[in-house]
Protein backbone atom coordinates (compact mmCIF):
# COMPACT_ATOMS: atom_id res chain seq x y z
CA UNK A 1 0.00 0.00 0.00
CA UNK A 2 2.79 2.18 1.24
CA UNK A 3 4.09 2.04 -2.76
CA UNK A 4 0.63 2.29 -4.03
CA UNK A 5 0.24 5.83 -2.24
CA UNK A 6 4.13 6.83 -3.11
CA UNK A 7 3.50 5.95 -6.83
CA UNK A 8 0.38 7.89 -6.91
CA UNK A 9 1.80 10.85 -5.36
CA UNK A 10 4.52 11.20 -7.76
CA UNK A 11 2.43 10.63 -10.64
CA UNK A 12 0.30 13.86 -9.55
CA UNK A 13 2.66 15.96 -8.65
CA UNK A 14 4.15 14.83 -12.66
CA UNK A 15 1.11 15.89 -13.96
CA UNK A 16 0.68 19.20 -12.46
CA UNK A 17 4.34 19.85 -13.02
CA UNK A 18 3.58 19.34 -16.92
CA UNK A 19 1.00 21.92 -16.30
CA UNK A 20 3.04 24.58 -15.31
CA UNK A 21 4.08 24.76 -19.23
CA UNK A 22 0.48 26.47 -18.83
CA UNK A 23 2.18 28.85 -16.37
CA UNK A 24 5.16 29.91 -19.19
CA UNK A 25 2.73 29.62 -22.00
CA UNK A 26 0.11 31.80 -20.92
CA UNK A 27 -1.38 33.33 -23.04
CA UNK A 28 -3.52 35.41 -20.76
CA UNK A 29 -3.01 35.95 -16.92
CA UNK A 30 -6.04 33.36 -16.39
CA UNK A 31 -4.10 30.67 -17.64
CA UNK A 32 -1.25 31.24 -15.66
CA UNK A 33 -3.21 31.07 -12.57
CA UNK A 34 -4.97 28.32 -13.49
CA UNK A 35 -1.83 26.54 -13.46
CA UNK A 36 -0.71 27.49 -10.33
CA UNK A 37 -3.98 26.80 -8.71
CA UNK A 38 -3.97 23.15 -10.30
CA UNK A 39 0.03 23.01 -8.57
CA UNK A 40 -1.85 23.85 -5.53
CA UNK A 41 -4.46 21.17 -5.79
CA UNK A 42 -1.99 18.84 -6.80
CA UNK A 43 0.55 19.94 -4.29
CA UNK A 44 -2.25 19.12 -1.50
CA UNK A 45 -3.07 15.75 -3.03
CA UNK A 46 0.36 14.44 -3.26
CA UNK A 47 1.11 15.85 0.12
CA UNK A 48 -1.88 13.97 1.65
CA UNK A 49 -0.39 10.79 -0.48
CA UNK A 50 2.53 10.88 1.15
CA UNK A 51 1.23 11.63 4.71
CA UNK A 52 -0.85 8.47 4.63
CA UNK A 53 2.04 6.50 3.37
CA UNK A 54 4.59 7.46 5.82
CA UNK A 55 1.68 8.13 8.62
CA UNK A 56 3.28 11.40 9.54
CA UNK A 57 0.50 13.11 10.70
CA UNK A 58 2.11 16.68 10.73
CA UNK A 59 2.17 17.00 6.77
CA UNK A 60 -1.73 16.94 6.45
CA UNK A 61 -1.55 20.23 8.41
CA UNK A 62 0.58 21.10 5.69
CA UNK A 63 -2.10 20.34 3.03
CA UNK A 64 -4.43 22.00 5.57
CA UNK A 65 -2.51 25.53 5.07
CA UNK A 66 -2.28 25.31 1.31
CA UNK A 67 -5.88 24.53 1.14
CA UNK A 68 -7.06 27.74 3.09
CA UNK A 69 -4.00 30.31 1.57
CA UNK A 70 -4.10 28.71 -1.92
CA UNK A 71 -7.89 29.67 -1.85
CA UNK A 72 -7.53 32.74 -0.47
CA UNK A 73 -4.19 33.34 -2.54
CA UNK A 74 -5.91 32.73 -5.81
CA UNK A 75 -8.78 35.47 -5.03
CA UNK A 76 -6.37 38.01 -4.43
CA UNK A 77 -4.85 37.58 -7.41
CA UNK A 78 -8.53 37.78 -9.37
CA UNK A 79 -8.76 41.04 -7.79
CA UNK A 80 -5.07 42.50 -8.22
CA UNK A 81 -5.56 41.59 -11.67
CA UNK A 82 -8.44 43.95 -11.83
CA UNK A 83 -6.35 46.72 -10.36
CA UNK A 84 -3.37 46.10 -13.01
CA UNK A 85 -6.37 46.19 -15.60
CA UNK A 86 -5.87 43.93 -18.43
CA UNK A 87 -2.02 44.75 -19.54
CA UNK B 1 15.91 3.67 -4.19
CA UNK B 2 16.18 4.95 -7.78
CA UNK B 3 13.18 5.87 -7.93
CA UNK B 4 13.44 8.26 -5.41
CA UNK B 5 16.27 9.89 -6.53
CA UNK B 6 14.39 10.15 -9.83
CA UNK B 7 12.05 11.84 -8.19
CA UNK B 8 14.13 13.88 -6.14
CA UNK B 9 15.98 15.07 -9.04
CA UNK B 10 12.48 15.82 -10.79
CA UNK B 11 11.50 18.45 -7.94
CA UNK B 12 14.69 20.14 -8.08
CA UNK B 13 14.71 20.94 -11.29
CA UNK B 14 11.39 21.86 -11.12
CA UNK B 15 12.25 24.54 -8.18
CA UNK B 16 15.38 25.28 -10.56
CA UNK B 17 13.38 25.80 -13.50
CA UNK B 18 10.73 28.08 -12.38
CA UNK B 19 13.24 30.10 -10.55
CA UNK B 20 14.81 30.85 -13.09
CA UNK B 21 11.59 31.20 -15.21
CA UNK B 22 10.37 33.83 -12.62
CA UNK B 23 13.93 35.84 -13.14
CA UNK B 24 13.25 35.69 -17.11
CA UNK B 25 9.50 36.31 -17.48
CA UNK B 26 8.08 39.46 -19.10
CA UNK B 27 5.50 40.87 -17.56
CA UNK B 28 5.48 41.38 -14.13
CA UNK B 29 2.30 39.47 -13.36
CA UNK B 30 3.52 36.41 -14.83
CA UNK B 31 6.64 36.83 -12.82
CA UNK B 32 4.73 37.02 -9.50
CA UNK B 33 2.83 33.51 -10.33
CA UNK B 34 6.45 31.91 -11.36
CA UNK B 35 7.49 33.17 -7.20
CA UNK B 36 4.17 31.47 -5.97
CA UNK B 37 4.80 28.47 -8.16
CA UNK B 38 8.75 28.09 -6.83
CA UNK B 39 7.48 28.47 -3.42
CA UNK B 40 4.95 25.89 -3.91
CA UNK B 41 7.65 23.87 -5.49
CA UNK B 42 9.85 24.89 -2.41
CA UNK B 43 7.73 23.94 0.68
CA UNK B 44 6.62 20.19 -0.78
CA UNK B 45 10.67 19.79 -1.02
CA UNK B 46 10.93 20.84 2.89
CA UNK B 47 8.87 17.96 3.05
CA UNK B 48 10.72 15.77 1.68
CA UNK B 49 13.74 16.47 3.73
CA UNK B 50 11.47 16.19 6.91
CA UNK B 51 12.01 19.55 7.93
CA UNK B 52 7.65 19.93 8.00
CA UNK B 53 7.99 23.41 10.28
CA UNK B 54 9.83 24.69 7.31
CA UNK B 55 7.51 23.70 4.60
CA UNK B 56 4.46 25.29 6.77
CA UNK B 57 6.41 28.85 7.04
CA UNK B 58 7.41 28.01 3.31
CA UNK B 59 3.59 27.47 2.10
CA UNK B 60 2.39 30.48 4.36
CA UNK B 61 4.95 33.50 3.98
CA UNK B 62 6.86 32.33 1.09
CA UNK B 63 4.12 31.25 -1.37
CA UNK B 64 1.28 32.68 0.09
CA UNK B 65 1.80 36.17 2.23
CA UNK B 66 5.25 37.47 0.12
CA UNK B 67 3.17 36.56 -3.46
CA UNK B 68 0.27 38.64 -2.63
CA UNK B 69 2.45 41.29 -1.32
CA UNK B 70 4.39 41.85 -4.37
CA UNK B 71 1.44 40.87 -6.43
CA UNK B 72 -0.62 44.52 -4.60
CA UNK B 73 3.05 46.17 -5.80
CA UNK B 74 2.65 45.40 -9.13
CA UNK B 75 -0.81 46.86 -8.90
CA UNK B 76 -0.15 49.97 -7.46
CA UNK B 77 2.66 50.83 -9.89
CA UNK B 78 0.17 51.07 -12.66
CA UNK B 79 0.83 54.06 -14.56
CA UNK B 80 3.53 55.94 -12.61
CA UNK B 81 6.13 54.64 -15.50
CA UNK B 82 8.72 57.31 -14.48
CA UNK B 83 8.84 56.14 -11.06
CA UNK B 84 9.53 52.51 -12.12
CA UNK B 85 11.99 53.45 -14.59
CA UNK B 86 13.35 55.28 -12.04
CA UNK B 87 13.77 52.65 -9.54
CA UNK B 88 14.30 49.70 -12.08
CA UNK B 89 18.20 49.20 -11.33
CA UNK B 90 20.66 49.31 -14.26
CA UNK B 91 22.24 46.51 -16.53
CA UNK B 92 25.07 46.91 -14.46
CA UNK B 93 23.64 46.77 -11.16
CA UNK B 94 21.64 43.32 -11.97
CA UNK B 95 24.89 42.12 -13.22
CA UNK B 96 26.65 42.88 -9.75
CA UNK B 97 23.52 41.46 -7.39
CA UNK B 98 23.61 38.43 -9.71
CA UNK B 99 27.15 37.54 -9.04
CA UNK B 100 26.88 38.37 -5.64
CA UNK B 101 24.02 35.86 -5.19
CA UNK B 102 25.97 33.50 -7.18
CA UNK B 103 28.60 34.09 -5.23
CA UNK B 104 26.80 33.09 -1.96
CA UNK B 105 24.90 30.56 -3.40
CA UNK B 106 28.32 28.59 -4.19
CA UNK B 107 30.15 29.16 -1.09
CA UNK B 108 27.08 27.78 0.56
CA UNK B 109 26.96 24.87 -1.74
CA UNK B 110 30.82 24.58 -1.27
CA UNK B 111 30.35 24.52 2.45
CA UNK B 112 27.43 21.75 2.16
CA UNK B 113 29.67 19.56 -0.25
CA UNK B 114 32.17 19.68 2.48
CA UNK B 115 30.41 18.88 5.71
CA UNK B 116 32.29 16.24 7.39
CA UNK B 117 30.29 12.87 7.66
CA UNK B 118 28.06 12.59 10.11
CA UNK B 119 27.25 16.69 9.55
CA UNK B 120 28.05 18.25 13.06
CA UNK B 121 24.54 18.88 14.55
CA UNK B 122 22.65 20.49 17.79
CA UNK B 123 20.03 18.52 17.26
CA UNK B 124 20.10 16.42 20.21
CA UNK B 125 21.34 18.91 22.73
CA UNK B 126 17.97 20.97 21.43
CA UNK B 127 15.79 17.80 21.93
CA UNK B 128 17.14 17.35 25.45
CA UNK B 129 16.33 21.14 26.26
CA UNK B 130 12.80 21.18 24.96
CA UNK B 131 11.74 18.05 27.62
CA UNK B 132 11.87 20.75 30.71
CA UNK B 133 9.87 23.41 29.25
CA UNK B 134 7.00 20.72 28.21
CA UNK B 135 7.35 21.84 24.48
CA UNK B 136 7.03 18.61 22.14
CA UNK B 137 8.47 19.83 19.39
CA UNK B 138 12.24 21.03 19.56
CA UNK B 139 11.64 23.68 16.85
CA UNK B 140 9.61 25.72 19.07
CA UNK B 141 12.06 25.30 21.90
CA UNK B 142 14.78 26.39 20.29
CA UNK B 143 12.60 29.45 19.05
CA UNK B 144 11.46 30.36 21.98
CA UNK B 145 13.99 29.76 24.98
CA UNK B 146 17.36 28.38 23.44
CA UNK B 147 17.34 31.32 20.89
CA UNK B 148 14.87 33.49 22.19
CA UNK B 149 16.92 36.58 21.51
CA UNK B 150 16.37 36.15 17.77
CA UNK B 151 12.59 35.36 17.96
CA UNK B 152 12.50 38.12 19.92
CA UNK B 153 14.19 40.65 17.30
CA UNK B 154 12.60 38.65 13.84
CA UNK B 155 8.97 40.35 16.45
CA UNK B 156 10.46 43.53 16.81
CA UNK B 157 11.27 43.78 12.73
CA UNK B 158 7.49 42.99 12.12
CA UNK B 159 6.57 46.22 13.66
CA UNK B 160 9.25 48.17 12.11
CA UNK B 161 7.77 46.83 8.81
CA UNK B 162 4.22 48.07 8.98
CA UNK B 163 6.24 51.45 9.94
CA UNK B 164 7.88 51.53 6.91
CA UNK B 165 4.63 50.92 4.79
CA UNK B 166 2.74 53.73 6.34
CA UNK B 167 5.54 56.26 6.25
CA UNK B 168 4.80 55.88 2.41
CA UNK B 169 1.48 57.17 2.62
CA UNK B 170 0.69 60.72 0.90
CA UNK B 171 0.76 63.08 3.90
CA UNK B 172 -3.41 64.08 3.01
CA UNK B 173 -3.97 60.05 3.48
CA UNK B 174 -2.45 59.31 6.82
CA UNK B 175 -5.07 58.22 9.49
CA UNK B 176 -7.16 56.84 6.74
CA UNK B 177 -7.76 53.05 5.95
CA UNK B 178 -5.00 51.22 4.05
CA UNK B 179 -5.24 49.18 0.92
CA UNK B 180 -7.06 50.00 -2.70
CA UNK B 181 -10.86 50.03 -2.35
CA UNK B 182 -12.46 47.62 -3.09
CA UNK B 183 -16.06 47.50 -4.92
CA UNK B 184 -18.63 46.18 -2.16
CA UNK B 185 -20.24 42.88 -3.65
CA UNK B 186 -23.37 42.13 -2.58
CA UNK B 187 -23.80 38.87 -4.21
CA UNK B 188 -21.51 36.32 -6.15
CA UNK B 189 -18.93 33.74 -5.63
CA UNK B 190 -16.27 36.16 -4.05
CA UNK B 191 -18.96 37.60 -1.03
CA UNK B 192 -19.63 33.90 -0.35
CA UNK B 193 -16.20 33.09 -0.08
CA UNK B 194 -15.72 35.93 2.10
CA UNK B 195 -18.33 34.97 4.50
CA UNK B 196 -17.34 31.37 4.77
CA UNK B 197 -13.88 30.76 4.48
CA UNK B 198 -13.24 33.00 7.61
CA UNK B 199 -14.91 31.58 10.25
CA UNK B 200 -13.18 28.08 9.28
CA UNK B 201 -10.11 29.99 8.52
CA UNK B 202 -9.80 31.57 11.63
CA UNK B 203 -9.97 28.20 13.87
CA UNK B 204 -7.42 26.71 11.29
CA UNK B 205 -5.10 29.50 12.00
CA UNK B 206 -5.68 29.36 16.13
CA UNK B 207 -5.17 25.31 15.70
CA UNK B 208 -2.27 25.63 13.37
CA UNK B 209 -0.30 28.32 16.22
CA UNK B 210 -1.89 26.17 18.72
CA UNK B 211 -0.42 23.07 18.02
CA UNK B 212 3.08 24.49 17.57
CA UNK B 213 3.94 23.65 21.26
CA UNK B 214 4.13 20.17 20.27
CA UNK B 215 3.99 19.48 16.45
CA UNK B 216 5.17 21.85 13.58
CA UNK B 217 3.48 24.86 13.33
CA UNK B 218 3.54 28.13 15.32
CA UNK B 219 2.64 31.39 15.72
CA UNK B 220 4.05 33.06 12.17
CA UNK B 221 2.28 30.26 10.26
CA UNK B 222 -0.91 30.83 12.26
CA UNK B 223 -0.80 33.88 12.02
CA UNK B 224 -1.02 34.36 8.08
CA UNK B 225 -3.88 32.50 7.94
CA UNK B 226 -5.13 34.33 10.41
CA UNK B 227 -3.97 37.68 8.47
CA UNK B 228 -5.49 36.21 5.50
CA UNK B 229 -8.86 35.68 6.75
CA UNK B 230 -9.15 39.06 8.08
CA UNK B 231 -8.29 40.43 4.49
CA UNK B 232 -10.43 38.26 2.78
CA UNK B 233 -13.78 40.78 3.42
CA UNK B 234 -11.57 43.86 3.01
CA UNK B 235 -11.17 42.63 -0.88
CA UNK B 236 -14.88 41.81 -0.98
CA UNK B 237 -15.76 44.83 -0.08
CA UNK B 238 -17.94 43.61 2.93
CA UNK B 239 -15.52 45.11 5.99
CA UNK B 240 -13.38 47.88 6.22
CA UNK B 241 -9.84 47.83 7.57
CA UNK B 242 -9.55 49.63 10.54
CA UNK B 243 -7.78 53.12 10.30
CA UNK B 244 -4.19 52.87 10.79
CA UNK B 245 -4.33 55.87 13.48
CA UNK B 246 -7.07 53.20 15.51
CA UNK B 247 -5.59 52.56 19.05
CA UNK B 248 -6.57 48.78 19.10
CA UNK B 249 -4.85 48.28 15.58
CA UNK B 250 -1.57 49.74 17.09
CA UNK B 251 -2.19 47.39 19.99
CA UNK B 252 -2.21 44.38 18.10
CA UNK B 253 0.66 45.28 16.52
CA UNK B 254 2.75 45.88 19.13
CA UNK B 255 1.28 43.41 21.52
CA UNK B 256 3.48 40.22 20.96
CA UNK B 257 6.83 42.09 20.79
CA UNK B 258 5.49 43.94 24.23
CA UNK B 259 4.76 40.49 25.95
CA UNK B 260 8.04 38.89 24.84
CA UNK B 261 10.08 42.16 25.99
CA UNK B 262 8.60 42.25 29.50
CA UNK B 263 8.48 38.47 29.68
CA UNK B 264 12.48 38.75 28.72
CA UNK B 265 12.73 41.60 31.38
CA UNK B 266 11.11 39.72 34.00
CA UNK B 267 13.19 36.71 33.72
CA UNK B 268 16.37 39.31 35.35
CA UNK B 269 13.69 38.66 38.69
CA UNK B 270 12.55 35.28 38.41
CA UNK B 271 14.88 33.76 36.57
CA UNK B 272 18.54 33.73 35.14
CA UNK B 273 18.81 36.58 33.56
CA UNK B 274 17.14 38.18 30.11
CA UNK B 275 15.07 35.65 27.98
CA UNK B 276 15.55 32.84 30.76
CA UNK B 277 11.52 31.63 32.04
CA UNK B 278 12.00 30.13 35.79
CA UNK B 279 11.02 26.07 35.49
CA UNK B 280 7.83 25.77 36.96
CA UNK B 281 6.46 28.16 34.99
CA UNK B 282 8.47 27.96 31.25
CA UNK B 283 5.27 26.37 29.51
CA UNK B 284 2.47 28.82 30.75
CA UNK B 285 4.84 32.22 29.68
CA UNK B 286 5.79 30.81 26.38
CA UNK B 287 1.96 30.25 25.47
CA UNK B 288 1.37 33.41 26.68
CA UNK B 289 4.18 35.24 24.40
CA UNK B 290 2.94 32.76 21.41
CA UNK B 291 -0.27 33.81 21.93
CA UNK B 292 0.08 37.62 22.29
CA UNK B 293 2.84 37.10 19.29
CA UNK B 294 -0.17 35.54 16.85
CA UNK B 295 -2.13 38.00 17.11
CA UNK B 296 0.82 40.57 16.33
CA UNK B 297 1.76 38.72 13.07
CA UNK B 298 -1.46 38.67 12.06
CA UNK B 299 -2.45 42.47 12.32
CA UNK B 300 1.09 42.95 10.82
CA UNK B 301 1.09 40.78 7.65
CA UNK B 302 -3.06 41.97 7.31
CA UNK B 303 -1.35 45.56 7.22
CA UNK B 304 1.68 44.84 5.37
CA UNK B 305 -0.32 43.15 2.46
CA UNK B 306 -3.41 45.83 2.80
CA UNK B 307 0.03 48.75 2.32
CA UNK B 308 -0.20 52.62 3.10
CA UNK B 309 -3.47 54.30 3.29
CA UNK B 310 -5.06 54.99 0.11
CA UNK B 311 -8.15 56.75 1.25
CA UNK B 312 -9.35 58.91 3.44
CA UNK B 313 -12.30 57.83 5.59
CA UNK B 314 -15.33 59.91 5.50
CA UNK B 315 -15.52 61.99 8.56
CA UNK B 316 -18.53 60.23 9.99
CA UNK B 317 -17.38 56.91 9.74
CA UNK B 318 -14.61 57.92 11.74
CA UNK B 319 -16.51 59.19 14.46
CA UNK B 320 -18.14 56.14 14.46
CA UNK B 321 -15.63 54.18 14.79
CA UNK B 322 -14.89 56.22 17.64
CA UNK B 323 -18.58 55.66 19.31
CA UNK C 1 -12.09 -7.03 4.69
CA UNK C 2 -9.04 -5.43 4.98
CA UNK C 3 -8.84 -6.33 1.74
CA UNK C 4 -11.29 -5.43 0.62
CA UNK C 5 -10.74 -1.42 2.08
CA UNK C 6 -7.33 -1.85 0.47
CA UNK C 7 -8.53 -2.10 -2.71
CA UNK C 8 -11.40 0.36 -2.52
CA UNK C 9 -8.60 3.25 -1.58
CA UNK C 10 -6.33 1.99 -4.39
CA UNK C 11 -9.38 2.09 -6.70
CA UNK C 12 -9.86 5.35 -5.77
CA UNK C 13 -6.41 6.94 -5.10
CA UNK C 14 -5.43 5.96 -8.98
CA UNK C 15 -9.07 7.27 -10.34
CA UNK C 16 -7.56 10.47 -8.55
CA UNK C 17 -4.61 10.66 -9.83
CA UNK C 18 -5.98 9.54 -12.85
CA UNK C 19 -8.69 13.05 -12.88
CA UNK C 20 -5.74 15.11 -12.11
CA UNK C 21 -3.81 13.86 -15.23
CA UNK C 22 -7.17 14.43 -17.56
CA UNK C 23 -7.67 18.04 -16.04
CA UNK C 24 -3.83 18.78 -16.88
CA UNK C 25 -3.93 17.24 -20.84
CA UNK C 26 -7.23 19.74 -20.47
CA UNK C 27 -5.18 22.50 -19.19
CA UNK C 28 -2.46 21.95 -21.20
CA UNK C 29 -4.44 21.09 -24.80
CA UNK C 30 -8.15 22.77 -24.58
CA UNK C 31 -8.37 25.76 -27.04
CA UNK C 32 -9.35 28.34 -25.19
CA UNK C 33 -9.31 30.09 -21.51
CA UNK C 34 -12.57 29.11 -20.80
CA UNK C 35 -12.60 25.80 -21.91
CA UNK C 36 -9.11 25.62 -19.98
CA UNK C 37 -10.99 26.56 -16.53
CA UNK C 38 -13.58 24.00 -17.54
CA UNK C 39 -10.84 21.31 -17.12
CA UNK C 40 -8.79 22.70 -14.28
CA UNK C 41 -11.92 22.36 -11.64
CA UNK C 42 -12.25 18.49 -12.78
CA UNK C 43 -9.13 18.04 -11.26
CA UNK C 44 -9.92 19.95 -8.23
CA UNK C 45 -13.34 18.45 -7.70
CA UNK C 46 -12.74 14.99 -8.61
CA UNK C 47 -8.97 14.40 -8.95
CA UNK C 48 -8.94 15.54 -4.77
CA UNK C 49 -12.02 14.48 -3.56
CA UNK C 50 -11.36 10.54 -5.01
CA UNK C 51 -7.89 10.59 -3.47
CA UNK C 52 -9.52 12.10 -0.06
CA UNK C 53 -12.32 9.59 -0.31
CA UNK C 54 -9.67 6.56 -0.55
CA UNK C 55 -7.57 7.90 2.14
CA UNK C 56 -10.16 8.27 4.26
CA UNK C 57 -10.02 4.38 5.54
CA UNK C 58 -6.41 4.17 6.19
CA UNK C 59 -6.84 7.94 7.94
CA UNK C 60 -5.50 7.04 11.74
CA UNK C 61 -8.09 8.45 13.80
CA UNK C 62 -11.71 10.83 13.68
CA UNK C 63 -9.48 13.73 13.65
CA UNK C 64 -7.04 13.01 10.80
CA UNK C 65 -10.52 11.77 8.94
CA UNK C 66 -12.19 14.87 9.34
CA UNK C 67 -8.93 17.25 8.56
CA UNK C 68 -9.07 15.10 5.13
CA UNK C 69 -13.01 16.08 4.33
CA UNK C 70 -12.72 20.00 5.48
CA UNK C 71 -9.69 20.31 2.90
CA UNK C 72 -11.34 18.91 0.14
CA UNK C 73 -14.21 21.23 1.18
CA UNK C 74 -12.03 24.25 1.15
CA UNK C 75 -10.32 23.05 -2.01
CA UNK C 76 -14.31 22.79 -3.67
CA UNK C 77 -15.22 26.39 -2.43
CA UNK C 78 -11.61 27.46 -3.39
CA UNK C 79 -11.31 26.64 -6.45
CA UNK C 80 -15.38 27.15 -7.67
CA UNK C 81 -14.79 30.80 -5.90
CA UNK C 82 -11.41 31.22 -8.07
CA UNK C 83 -12.93 29.54 -11.40
CA UNK C 84 -15.72 31.97 -11.29
CA UNK C 85 -13.82 35.09 -11.13
CA UNK C 86 -10.46 33.80 -13.24
CA UNK C 87 -13.84 32.81 -15.55
CA UNK C 88 -15.32 36.67 -15.29
CA UNK C 89 -11.56 38.07 -15.81
CA UNK C 90 -10.90 36.05 -18.96
CA UNK C 91 -14.00 36.93 -20.50
CA UNK C 92 -13.65 40.39 -19.71
CA UNK C 93 -10.01 39.82 -21.39
CA UNK C 94 -11.01 38.68 -24.72
CA UNK C 95 -13.32 41.45 -24.88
Amino acid sequence: MTQLLLLAAALVLLTVLAGLWRVLRGPQRADRLMAAQLLCTGGIAALLLVAAAYGIEAIVDVALLLALLGAFTSVAFVMAARLVGSR
Amino acid sequence: MTAGLLFDLMMALAVLGTAAWTLAARTQFAAVIGFVATGLLLSLVWVRLGAVDVALTEAAIGAGATGVIILYVVARLRGGTAEISAATPSRAQRALAALLAVAVGGVLALAVLNLPDPAPSLAEAALAGSAPLGLGNPVSAVLMAHRGLDTLLESVVLVFAVLAVWSMAADHRWGGAPGPVFRREESGPLSLLARVLPPVGIVVGIYIAWVGADAPGGKFQGGTILAAMWILPWIAGLARPPSITDWRLRLMIAAGPLTFLCVGLAGFAVADGFLSYPPSFAKPLILLIEAAMTLSVAAALACLIAGPPERRLPPESMAADRR
Amino acid sequence: MSVVIGIFSAVCVLAGAFFFLAGTVGLIRFPDTLSRVHALTKADNLGLGLIVLGLLPLASGAGVALKLVLIWALVLVGGATAAQLIGAAAAKDER
